[in-house]
């Protein structure tokens, strides 16, 4: 039996109002739900989605929480919407009034209540640094901005001590925030809530200004993005990775060591590649590394597919069966690579989850590009790791 | 003392919405000079023409002063009203109040207020104007036609039927445009050489048509009535003077270069004829195949050719043409998809384009007509998907409205050649010709599958070598479709020629940011352009099918016509003119002028302005720096005056 619905167009007026402006465009032509990851694994269409947002059909809270934010439709779509900015306005009307899926309310409310998403403590938020490192001053050129991820996932501190021990090589003269800086907002921005977001985000201008803060280094592609399309600031701010192969290129960091004929594959991260159009400093960092040979996945660059990870989906459960980082994790072990490079702490984590659910960790291993490189300068930061973050 | 008569038209709404008309009215009365003003729904219409002449007679008016909508629309019309009427035609002034205001604003106070400035500065520069007279000049009544294809094609033979001197100009070796790549045509199917070559023929044995093949635009003078072209004869190799269309160079001739009119899919041989039915049937020799020309040995064409006509020394030569009146016919080009690497066109051997089934269908074509992929086989599942490049914004914003009927054609066709299942991926079926819909529904009948969902990617299989997977949401039921096919046809978006902007700097047309010419008004004049004699047909333009494409090139030739059929016409009045006794010698406007009307008179120390080429711009009178040069109907004081009355408000 179908049921009949009628538009409710006062809804659809609320999205449009919430940053969704570009329902409006859309010809329904399926481009954008034929090209995204998710379609032939998961409930999630994207077409759909702005379908019920234009009429406001009732139902959408059910397959909203699916995108991951990975830019491929809004590349594609003809009629040149901006898809995600949709995503997000649906998500902030639909879950205004709190309703958030379960697994999605822990992150939220550490955010709000913490100003990180790991429940991490924040008085704790530099204690990966053990005080070897210095706190950003004024007189320093680079502010490094470490963010929640680096500073609390017991894995990716490690991305935060190899990135800090390389700028230290590089002598460049840099510094770390004080704990008085939060979240950039990323995910909770994508997530729909944008007052949380705008919170956030205050602070951290507070700080930035109080520094006066003009460059920046981050390792999370979603740092760069945030900083560079939602501050409203002209920040001069470079991905790691790009800074990387210019020291190399101007042979301030020289690799050494012979890797021994290994092959690397690369995962372009969505927020590096499509979202900020880096593709080639991080394969240059590879291509630099004695002994490594560089292959490429079938879908790579502009093409490459999302980790699933972004847009909240790095703290969300997905059934085996429809996690895009299994997918890729097989079309990177499919490439015969012994290691899967990456450049963003979220794609680290979602392949590293993969790897062991599907049991290939003899077979291949993530790594940062910038570990790749500390390991090819022989810099050893691995002492037995404690657990810096206290789940509370 | 002036008498002025000013008239305000409402437009129906169009004016009458954003401006308060009678307040205006009742404005202009106030005005100096002014002795009557009225307003009106329609000044255009027979009433309200009627309405001004009898206000002049009445009132013995001797300036118009009509605010309405652009002079582009209505300046012809009362000009000739109040020159009925016993005024001299430039004793009219428009003030346009609908494109410049109340198009442009929904505000009425703004409204109102910028068209009293307006009117205000109109009637001081009235009271200044003088009567001019026009021009007369003889006309030429010869036609040039740009492009060969059915456009070109159909004009020429239209014009030439009515005794007119028509000049075809084709860049290719042949004419015959893409339609004679074809094999059948939507709707009715019928084969395309049956209906085109006749007429092909026609045009190589129409008295009155120069066919200039293998030639291109080098440089346009002159203005409507007397156009004065340069034309480049390419170098043939073969002078065609003596060549007898044997044919048997062709036969022997080693060299090979790509065979352009089958789209490259297989090779020809350097001295060549495009294809059998090419007109005319004499080839020319493409340097860049050729083993002479490239090595230094060969000459085989040479020593088989009896009539002594191969030509190795011939050169490029020009020849200039005189006609009245020009038409641009150059069509149009199928984006390069290739950019475009979702689709794996030029990757994969599978992924076709358009013309390039067009020609697989073709009994000339590469195959003979059968439908075989690259490698000989017969595909056994097709797709053919729409819109690529077309309704997108990151490549071409227009439909491209020819590729949803042939796709159908296509859809057609393989069935009838092969047993392959064809599917067809679209967004919409834009099937709003004649016969259109029914050709659709009668497609569909024939088990062609429509998945609605534009494809997102054509990839390798990796089951099945060779083979493709095309992928798509079908939207209807919202399912994800991977579908194995072994041939993709795509169906590109139709562009303007590659040198379209070139050939409109040529002619001084404008382009849109693509390179579609424009034309002078979407509606009203969609065949004639911003130059006086210069008018444009078929593809060009925009997209469209055959029968809208010879619906133009009649209507061009008519339009030519009506220039090239006069002995004398009279030209625009308002052109720049120098007082020698104050020209500096400066050179200026030498300098400025975009149509080299002012020349240097190097015995008297003064410029001249050759009035046949002055299209009235003003730019020289404006870098005059003694004020020698008067622009006629708008000299300083004239403008002075306006600007006068403008800054009043
Ligand atoms: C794959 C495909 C299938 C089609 N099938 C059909 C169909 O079945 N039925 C139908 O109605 N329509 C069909 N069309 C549309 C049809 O092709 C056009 O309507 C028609 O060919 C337009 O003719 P034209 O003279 O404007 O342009 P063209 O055919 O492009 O001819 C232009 C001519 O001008 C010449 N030229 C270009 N530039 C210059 C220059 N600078 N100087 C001198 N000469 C120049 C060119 O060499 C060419 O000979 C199809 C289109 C495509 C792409
Ligand atoms: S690709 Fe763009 S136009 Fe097409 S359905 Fe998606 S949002 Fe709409
Ligand atoms: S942004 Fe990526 S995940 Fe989200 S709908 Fe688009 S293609 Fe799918
Ligand atoms: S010289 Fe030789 S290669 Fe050149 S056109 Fe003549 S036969 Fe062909
Ligand atoms: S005619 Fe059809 S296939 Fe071509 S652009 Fe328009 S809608 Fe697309």
């Amino acid at each position: 039996m179908s049921q009949a619905v009628t538009p409710y167009l006062e809804m659809s007026q609320a999205i449009i109002e919430a940053g969704g402006e570009a329902l409006k465009k859309c010809y329904q032509c399926g481009t954008c739900s034929g090209t995204c990851p998710w379609t032939p694994i998961t409930n999630f269409n994207i077409r759909k989605l702005v379908r019920y947002g234009q009429l406001g059909f009732d139902g959408i809270e059910d397959f909203m929480w699916g995108c991951s934010t990975c830019k491929f439709c809004v590349d594609r779509c003809p009629r040149g919407v901006e898809l995600i900015d949709i995503v997000t306005a649906i998500r902030n009307v639909y879950s205004g009034g709190g309703m958030l899926p379960q697994s999605l309310r822990s992150f939220v409310g550490s955010l709000a209540a913490r100003g990180n998403p790991w429940s991490g403590d924040p008085a704790k938020r530099n204690d990966w640094a053990k005080e070897k490192y210095p706190l950003y001053k004024k007189e320093m050129e680079y502010l490094f901005w470490t963010c929640c991820t680096i500073c609390y996932d017991p894995r990716n501190t490690r991305l935060a001590r190899a990135t800090a021990e390389l700028l230290n090589q590089a002598a460049l003269s840099w510094g770390i925030p004080s704990i008085d800086v939060n979240c950039c907002g990323e995910s909770v921005r994508k997530v729909g809530d944008l007052e949380l977001f705008e919170r956030l985000k205050n602070t951290n201008l507070n700080y930035f200004q109080a520094n006066s803060v003009a460059k920046m280094i981050t390792v999370s592609p979603h740092c760069l993005v945030t900083f560079k399309k939602e501050y409203g600031e002209d920040y001069n701010i470079v991905h790691f990775s790009e800074l990387l192969a210019s020291l190399i290129k101007e042979g301030k960091l020289k690799p050494k060591k012979d890797f021994g004929g290994i092959k690397v594959t690369y995962h372009d991260p969505c927020y590096l590649g499509r979202h900020s159009g880096i593709y080639d400093a991080p394969r240059d960092v590879i291509k630099s590394l004695p002994g490594v040979e560089l292959v490429e996945m079938k879908r790579n660059r502009e093409q490459s597919m999302c980790c699933g990870g972004g847009g909240g989906g790095l703290w969300m459960e997905k059934l085996k069966g429809e996690r895009l980082s299994d997918l890729r994790v097989e079309e990177a072990l499919a490439t015969g690579a012994n290691v899967l490079a990456t450049a963003c702490p979220y794609c680290i984590t979602m392949f590293e989850d993969s790897i062991r659910t599907l049991n290939v960790d003899d077979k291949i291993v993530v790594k940062d590009v910038t570990e790749l490189l500390l390991e090819s300068l022989e810099i050893n930061i691995d002492e037995p790791v404690g657990d810096m973050c206290e789940i509370v | 003392m002036s008498r002025i008569g000013v008239f305000v038209c409402h437009c129906g709404l169009n004016i009458a919405k954003t401006i308060r008309v009678s307040e205006l009215a009742e404005f202009a009365s106030t005005l100096p000079d002014v002795v009557v003003a009225r307003d009106y729904r329609f000044m255009c219409s027979t009433p309200g023409q009627e309405m001004i002449a009898n206000d002049i007679k009445e009132h013995r008016l001797d300036r118009v002063i009509v605010t309405a909508c652009s002079p582009l629309m209505h300046e012809h019309t009362f000009r000739k009203v109040i020159e009925k009427a016993g005024l001299n035609q430039y004793m009219l002034t428009i003030v346009n109040i609908r494109e410049q205001v109340s198009w442009v604003t929904s505000d009425i106070e703004e409204g109102t207020a910028k068209a009293k400035a307006l009117l205000n500065g109109a009637v001081y520069r009235a009271r200044l104007l003088a009567p001019l007279s026009s021009r007369v000049i003889d006309v030429n009544s010869g036609v040039m036609i740009v492009g060969g294809g059915i456009a070109g094609i159909q004009a020429a033979l239209e014009l030439a039927n009515t005794g007119k001197k028509v000049y075809l100009v084709e860049k290719n070796s042949t004419i015959g445009g893409h339609m004679a790549q074809f094999d059948k045509t939507f709707p009715t199917l019928d084969c395309s050489a049956c209906i085109l070559t006749p007429k092909m023929d026609a045009v190589l044995q129409h008295p009155n048509i120069t066919l200039m093949t293998y030639c291109e635009i080098s440089e346009v003078k002159g203005f409507v009535g007397n156009f004065d072209i340069k034309v480049r004869q390419k170098a043939r190799y073969v002078n065609h003077d003596k060549c007898n269309a044997c044919l048997a160079c062709t036969e022997k001739c080693p060299g090979k270069g790509i065979s352009e009119w089958d789209e490259g899919l297989v090779k020809r041989k350097a001295i060549h004829i495009p294809f059998p039915q090419a007109v005319p049937q004499k080839p020319v020799i493409d340097r860049d195949a050729c083993t002479y020309f490239l090595k230094g040995k060969c000459r085989l064409c040479e020593k088989v050719c009896e009539q002594k006509a191969i030509d190795f020394e011939q050169q490029d030569t020009f020849i200039d043409v005189k006609v009245g009146a020009v038409i641009v016919a150059t069509g149009y080009n199928l984006m390069d998809t290739s950019p475009l690497v979702q689709y794996g066109y030029g990757k994969y051997p599978g992924v076709y384009s358009a013309l390039e089934a067009e020609r697989l269908f073709n009994s000339a074509g590469p195959t003979s007509g059968k439908v075989t992929l690259r490698d000989g086989k017969e595909p056994q599942a097709i797709a053919i998907l729409h819109c690529i490049g077309s309704r997108d914004k990151n490549n071409y914003e227009h439909c491209s409205r020819v590729c949803c009927m042939y796709s159908l054609k296509f859809a057609h066709l393989f069935k009838e050649k092969t047993s392959a299942d064809v599917y067809q991926f679209y967004i919409d079926i834009r099937a709003a010709g004649k016969g259109y819909e029914e050709f659709y529904n009668r497609i569909i009948e024939e088990d062609v599958k429509f998945i609605r969902g534009k494809v997102a990617r054509v990839a390798e299989s990796s089951d099945e070598p060779g083979r493709l997977i095309v992928e798509a949401e079908d939207t209807i039921t919202g399912k994800f479709v991977q579908l194995p096919v072994d041939m993709v046809v795509l169906s590109p978006a139709m562009i303007p020629r590659e040198d379209s902007k070139e050939v409109g700097r040529l002619f001084n047309l404008s382009t849109d940011k693509h390179g579609f010419f424009m034309e002078r008004h979407p509606k009203l004049a969609p065949l004639s352009t911003m130059s006086e004699g210069i008018f444009i047909a078929g593809t060009c333009q925009s997209p469209k099918d055959i029968p809208d494409t010879v619906a133009q090139a009649n209507g061009a030739a008519a339009e030519a016509l009506t220039i090239v059929s006069r002995e004398k016409m009279e030209l625009e009045a308002t052109t720049a003119m120098v007082n020698p006794a104050s020209c500096c010698g400066c050179q200026n406007c030498v300098r400025v002028c975009p149509y080299g009307a002012p020349l240097f008179n190097y015995e008297k120390g003064v410029s001249e302005i050759n009035e046949a080429l002055c299209k009235g711009c003003g730019l020289c009178a404006s870098v005059c720096p003694t004020s020698a040069i008067i622009a006629r109907h708008f000299t300083n004081e004239q403008v002075l005056a306006e600007i006068e009355g403008l800054m009043e408000f």
